[in-house]
């Protein structure tokens, strides 16, 4: 095999790993957003195993590539994506949102390694990848900052204020990715306060932007490989909210969900 | 979303009386809309929203704009009652609800759903400990936490009726109905829960029956303990607080934010009108991921664990 087929044998094996295990937590937890960290996981797969470079014996490295998880209710695809990366031992997803747990439902920076925000409230995480960035372009660094945010998530105005900023200052090294899975917590997003046409927002913004299947790992591989431009760069990645198990595919009322024995019994069928 | 363990018969979630009150006063007055943020789910707001879709203002995920919206609504004519999580509500428009609506006088009605430690697992970023204490520097601003559905129901039909901006908490742990005969709601009237004259216990929402029932333990070993229902933390009932100073000791207990909240509100007036021992019983500081009963358990917020912070602060009287 090729380096690249590799590489994308590599991230489609994670990205089950990492859909089977967070369902699981979700299901002994009876709790979490499963909807979203399954529209998520292949991102966060691709980002993780074939794009970012980090070295997880050494977490706050100055030229890290950093990961910002503005979706914070998605921690079920995070937890599993830092602990396949390496950051933790998988014992430690057990105690998912257990008393006192590290693996606090939102994620928290001081608990654990890899994580580079504390989110959970939306519209955060874009502001603060734009600073990481705005950092990294005053001290002239390589290192590349990655953010993801949900689409409904984008209803916050703060995400607009970062867009111009960030539009405006060239941050070329700066990737926003939006999990476009058209559904938020109620509803569509269109339904509920309408986003498209979404490409030319950020284009009028002054970024660059892609859209993408965001379950196709060479897809997302080649866009979020490519090496940085002169603009900030959006990746709409089209997704499916649930994605991997029939029975929640483009269901907004998996976006926190839980599922009962039987329900676990056949995603684990289909997760295969 | 948080979910507890299965809570005692009769022990209910004020969110329901929330919404079918809300119905009720729509019926009433042809004024009255609801905004929310993507939270018709939570706030149990779905028959609401297919009984009056015109008069249901679902601006999406965006906090700032529904706060800012419901302050436009109010100069239409308007009476807003803006619904949300009670974190987001409070912490992220905060600055919407200090110029739009109590600055400006807006008659906008803030209603803070799944308040305190609610999302217990979702942890510190969606609990609500602060939100009392980023309100009250804000006098134009009535905040009241009821005790029970019962509580809710009242405060919901006062403030649709008074002209003025509100804050009302809507707990989603179950609470049961207080027992207490004739009750009458009265905004900045705080209700004798247990009488007792050698400690007062000052409480508010999920924890007002907790402290009930460590009053009835500390009775059985001959204390004498008043228990004081402050569901309005401001305007404070200054009558109560007097006569709670009157017995020697205060201790204060609400699903907040030792700092800035009832505990606050009581040290401030005490230190300035009646100094005597304050002890403050809540959360101090952002908490852990858990359940909302571990989260209480921690906080010593129980029967058990109130009675024993009174039989200790007896003593340092
Ligand atoms: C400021 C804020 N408001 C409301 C919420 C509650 N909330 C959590 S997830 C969610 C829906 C998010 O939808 P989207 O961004 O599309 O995420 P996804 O579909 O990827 O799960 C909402 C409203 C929140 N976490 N933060
Ligand atoms: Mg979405």
């Amino acid at each position: 095999m090729t380096d690249r087929s590799n590489t994308v044998a590599t991230i489609r094996d994670n990205a089950l790993w990492m859909r089977r295990k967070a369902f699981t937590m979700v299901y002994n937890k009876q709790l979490g957003h499963p909807g979203g960290d399954f529209s998520s996981i292949d991102v966060l797969a691709t980002l993780f195993f074939g794009v970012m470079r980090f070295d997880p014996a050494n977490p706050r490295k100055a030229d890290r590539d950093r990961f910002v998880m503005s979706k914070g209710h998605a921690t079920g695809a995070l937890y599993t994506g830092l602990c396949k990366a390496g950051f933790y031992p998988e014992e430690l997803l057990e105690t998912y949102m257990g008393p006192g747990s590290r693996l606090n439902g939102h994620p928290n920076r001081q608990y654990l390694p890899g994580v580079e925000a504390n989110t959970g409230p939306l519209g955060h995480g874009l502001p603060i990848a734009t600073g990481i960035a705005i950092a990294g372009q005053i001290d002239g660094a390589s290192y590349r900052t990655f953010v993801l945010t949900g689409d409904g998530e984008l209803q916050e105005g703060s995400n607009w204020e970062a867009a111009m900023t960030a539009g405006h200052r060239h941050l070329s090294h700066l990737t926003v990715i939006v999990d476009r899975n058209r559904l938020q917590q109620g509803q569509g997003t269109e339904e509920t306060s309408r986003l498209d046409p979404l490409p030319e927002k950020w284009q009028a913004f002054g970024w660059d932007v892609f859209e993408v299947d965001g379950h196709n790992h060479e897809s997302l591989l080649d866009v979020l490989g490519a090496a940085p431009g002169d603009k900030p760069r959006c990746v709409i990645a089209n997704t499916v909210k649930g994605k991997g198990v029939s029975f929640m595919e483009n269901q907004a009322k998996w976006h926190h969900g839980v599922p009962d024995a039987e329900q676990f019994a056949q995603a684990m069928e289909e997760l295969v | 979303m948080a979910h507890a363990a299965p809570s005692p018969a009769g022990y209910k979630d004020c969110r329901n009386i929330w919404a079918s009150t809300l119905e009720k006063l729509a019926e009433e007055d042809p004024r009255i809309v609801v905004v929310v943020n993507d939270s018709i789910g939570s706030s149990k707001l779905n028959a609401f929203a297919s009984r009056f879709p015109e008069r249901t203002v679902n601006v999406g995920i965006a906090e700032q704009l529904m706060v800012g919206v419901g302050a436009g609504l109010a100069n239409g004519g308007k009476i807003p009652f803006v619904s949300a999580a009670a974190c987001f509500l409070t912490g992220r428009a905060l600055e919407q609800i200090k110029a739009d609506v109590a600055y400006s006088g807006y008659n906008v009605k803030l209603v803070g759903q799944s308040p305190g430690i609610a999302y217990g697992e979702l942890g510190a970023t969606h609990h609500s400990i602060e939100d009392l204490a980023w309100l009250r520097p804000m006098q134009q601003i009535a905040i009241v936490v009821p005790a029970d559905s019962w509580e809710t129901e009242q405060a919901l039909r006062w403030a649709a009726t008074y002209d003025g901006p509100v804050f009302i908490r809507v707990s989603r742990m179950p609470v049961p109905d207080l027992d207490i005969p004739n009750r009458v709601f009265e905004p900045g009237k705080s209700e004798l829960v247990r009488e007792g004259s050698e400690a007062t216990i000052i409480a508010n929402g999920t924890t007002v029956h907790l402290a009930a029932a460590a009053a009835d333990l500390l009775a059985q070993e001959g204390l004498s303990v008043r228990v004081v229902n402050m569901a309005t933390v401001h305007p404070i009932d200054e009558t109560a607080l007097e006569a709670a100073a009157r017995t020697g000791l205060i201790l204060t207990v609400e699903e907040a934010s030792i700092r800035g909240g009832l505990g606050g509100a009581v040290a401030e007036w005490t230190a300035e009108n009646h100094p005597v021992r304050v002890e403050r019983i809540g959360f101090d500081g952002f908490r852990s991921t858990g359940s909302v009963d571990y989260l209480f358990e921690q906080a010593g917020l129980s029967a058990e664990g109130i009675a024993a912070r009174v039989r200790g602060a007896v003593g340092r009287k």
